[in-house]
């Protein structure tokens, strides 16, 4: 539905250029959401604002149902009328909401309704429809300063959704929102996706939201996609970096030589077997149990835990055997430096 | 002099004033309003960027606010002929008005368009608008408490500028006030035309202040008279109650 080839933005400041982003390549299937992660600077919110050219890329193609936009006629100030239609077909949502304060909240959602030039009859039924989809009925003939943030960020969501968009970009839509509210904005995203059809391209520094609403990821890291897939997928490569920040177990502490740490990853049907207990039968072995943690993701049961056998690596090759034999992804952790070996 | 020359002298004065305040108020809207958008739009960055043009429009401003006013109605006397087929009179006065009005207000027109948060001009980029849908719907209407601020500031300064139309003999209540009262050493006449002056800039003022607080919808808009009406400087709770409640 969304894909970039190549994207690149260079900005010139004071001479010098600067590279926000560097030949990013993604791929947004269509009816999923994608979440894109990283730290404030990676580039992110560069890469959203490229793919409905609000930024021009220095190089690089975006197609976004088909059309690519970056064959259209346009400069980062004013866009070409076709430029101007395609847009019209992806709603956006922003940190800081940008309603409009001059126009009721019915009036903001009918705002890109006016932009298309539908009549203002079909404008107050549509915008009707919306309001009571977000769930803001009642505050139709509110100001936006007499709202709070979270039912704002519902007045923008309404309002990106106004042109029947079939693809929504969220600019950290949730950023400004206290962690209650996110998680109803996360419903409703989740929600409009599901009976939409939506497709959903987000950029956050959260891992959270990635966590709750998200199918697909893309870790950013200075300009560059680092590390990209679905999330089911990536929390079955013990490698992943995305599924371990999704499950932050802490640190372990350095460990000792004749201790051998693991960490086991298990989702869907596999946390029914109770395979600690049934290890330490088998084997009669000593099991301690260093962290653990579970979640739907994804809408699927994921968990992850790290625990400590007697003996070492060569120890404990069948056990760790036997844990895989289970359906279980098992990494052994090196203690020396804390990453998987 | 007696209470009633006074009236006699002091009605066509303030018709004078008002003509001329009037029609060079009218003009400068017309004229300044476009300038003054034009100064934002074609500045780095802005919509229709264009920096040669930005330069030339900020050099042309800059000039007419530097001009003393007083030497302006003197220097545009031919055009002012050209425009009115005279030099004198309150009609021809509103020219040097206009003309001195213009780049005031067009920086005023400026200043408030660029506090418009640059986030909303790209959420309606986003919704696919182009520059005069962006103009139309969101600079404008955002920024339409201060315009009438700055429309009223205008013609507050136009009343000002006008006591010195008297020099081309374009009549007023400051030529008046300097006719009389200054040069004919009626002290009291003189303080009587003040007093119509304060009340007609007070009353602007007001009125200027109503408009732009009942179209303001952020509820947070103070009027700078609002120490006339209060006891001290800060706003009562209740005046803010009231300014939410005026603003819906």
């Amino acid at each position: 539905m969304i894909t970039t080839k190549g994207l690149t933005k260079v900005y010139r400041s004071r001479g010098r250029d600067v590279v926000a982003l560097d030949d990013v390549d993604l791929h947004v299937r269509q009816g999923e959401v994608f979440g894109v992660v990283g730290t404030s600077g990676a580039g992110k919110s560069t890469l959203i604002r490229c793919v409905n050219l609000l930024e021009r890329p220095t190089a690089g193609t975006v197609t976004v149902d088909g059309v690519e936009l970056t064959a259209l006629a346009g400069s980062e100030q004013r866009a070409g009328r076709e430029l101007r239609e395609a847009r019209r077909r992806i709603g956006m949502v922003f940190q800081h909401f940008n309603l409009l304060s001059s126009r009721t909240v019915q009036q903001n959602v009918e705002l890109p309704l006016e932009i298309i030039g539908l009549d203002r009859h079909d404008r107050r039924r549509k915008a009707a429809e919306l309001l009571d989809l977000v769930g803001l009925a009642d505050k139709a003939r509110s100001y936006p300063s007499q709202l709070s943030g979270g039912q704002k960020q519902r007045v923008g969501i309404a309002r990106a959704l106004a042109g029947d968009p079939k693809v929504l970009l969220s600019d950290e839509a949730t950023s400004a929102l206290d962690p209650e509210t996110t998680r109803s904005v996360l419903k409703l995203l989740r929600e409009l996706n599901q009976q939409l059809g939506l497709t959903v391209l987000l950029i956050t520094h959260e891992m959270d939201v990635i966590k709750s609403v998200c199918d697909s990821a893309a870790l950013m890291r200075g300009g560059k996609v680092v590390e990209t897939g679905q999330l089911t997928d990536l929390l079955a490569d013990g490698r992943s970096q995305i599924a371990r920040d999704l499950f932050p177990l802490g640190d372990f502490g350095t460990g000792r030589e004749d201790r051998t740490v693991l960490e086991i990853t298990f989702q869907g049907d596999a946390p029914a077997q109770p395979f600690v207990s049934q290890l330490a039968r088998t084997y009669q072995i000593d099991i301690n149990i260093l962290g653990a943690a579970a979640e739907t993701i994804a809408g699927r049961l994921v968990g992850r835990m790290r625990v400590e056998l007697p003996g070492s690596h060569t120890d404990n090759v069948v056990p760790i055997g036997y844990l895989r034999q289970q359906g279980l992804q098992v990494d052994v952790l090196d203690l020396s430096n804390g990453a998987a070996a | 002099m007696t209470w009633d020359r006074m009236q006699e002298l002091m009605w066509p004065a303030t018709w004078e004033t008002l003509g001329m305040v009037g029609i060079a108020g009218l003009a400068t809207l017309v004229i300044g309003l476009p300038l003054g958008l034009l100064l934002v739009l074609t500045d780095k960055g802005g919509l229709l960027q264009n920096l040669a043009v930005s330069r030339v429009l900020g050099v042309i401003v800059n000039v007419g606010r530097s001009i003393p006013f007083i030497i302006l109605i003197v220097a545009v006397i031919p055009f002012t002929k050209a425009l009115t087929g005279t030099s004198l009179g309150w009609q021809a006065a509103s020219v040097p008005l206009a003309i001195g009005a213009i780049p005031f207000f067009a920086r005023l027109v400026e200043t408030s368009l660029r506090e418009v948060d640059g986030g909303l001009i790209e959420a309606l980029k986003a919704m696919g608008a182009g520059t005069g849908t962006i103009v139309r719907k969101t600079l404008l209407p955002e920024t339409l408490p201060s315009l009438v601020s700055a429309v009223t500031t205008t013609l507050i300064a136009l009343i000002g500028y006008s006591t010195m139309a008297g020099t081309v003999g374009g009549g007023g209540l400051g030529d008046l006030a300097i006719r009389y009262g200054y040069q004919r050493f009626e002290t009291t006449f003189m303080w009587v035309i003040v007093a119509e002056l304060v009340i007609i800039v007070t009353a602007l003022q007001l009125l200027g202040d109503q408009i732009a607080r009942r179209l303001s919808h952020r509820g947070n808009y103070r009027s700078p008279l609002s120490f006339f009406r209060s006891a001290n400087a800060a706003p009562r709770a209740e005046e803010i109650d009231e300014d939410l409640a005026s603003s819906h």
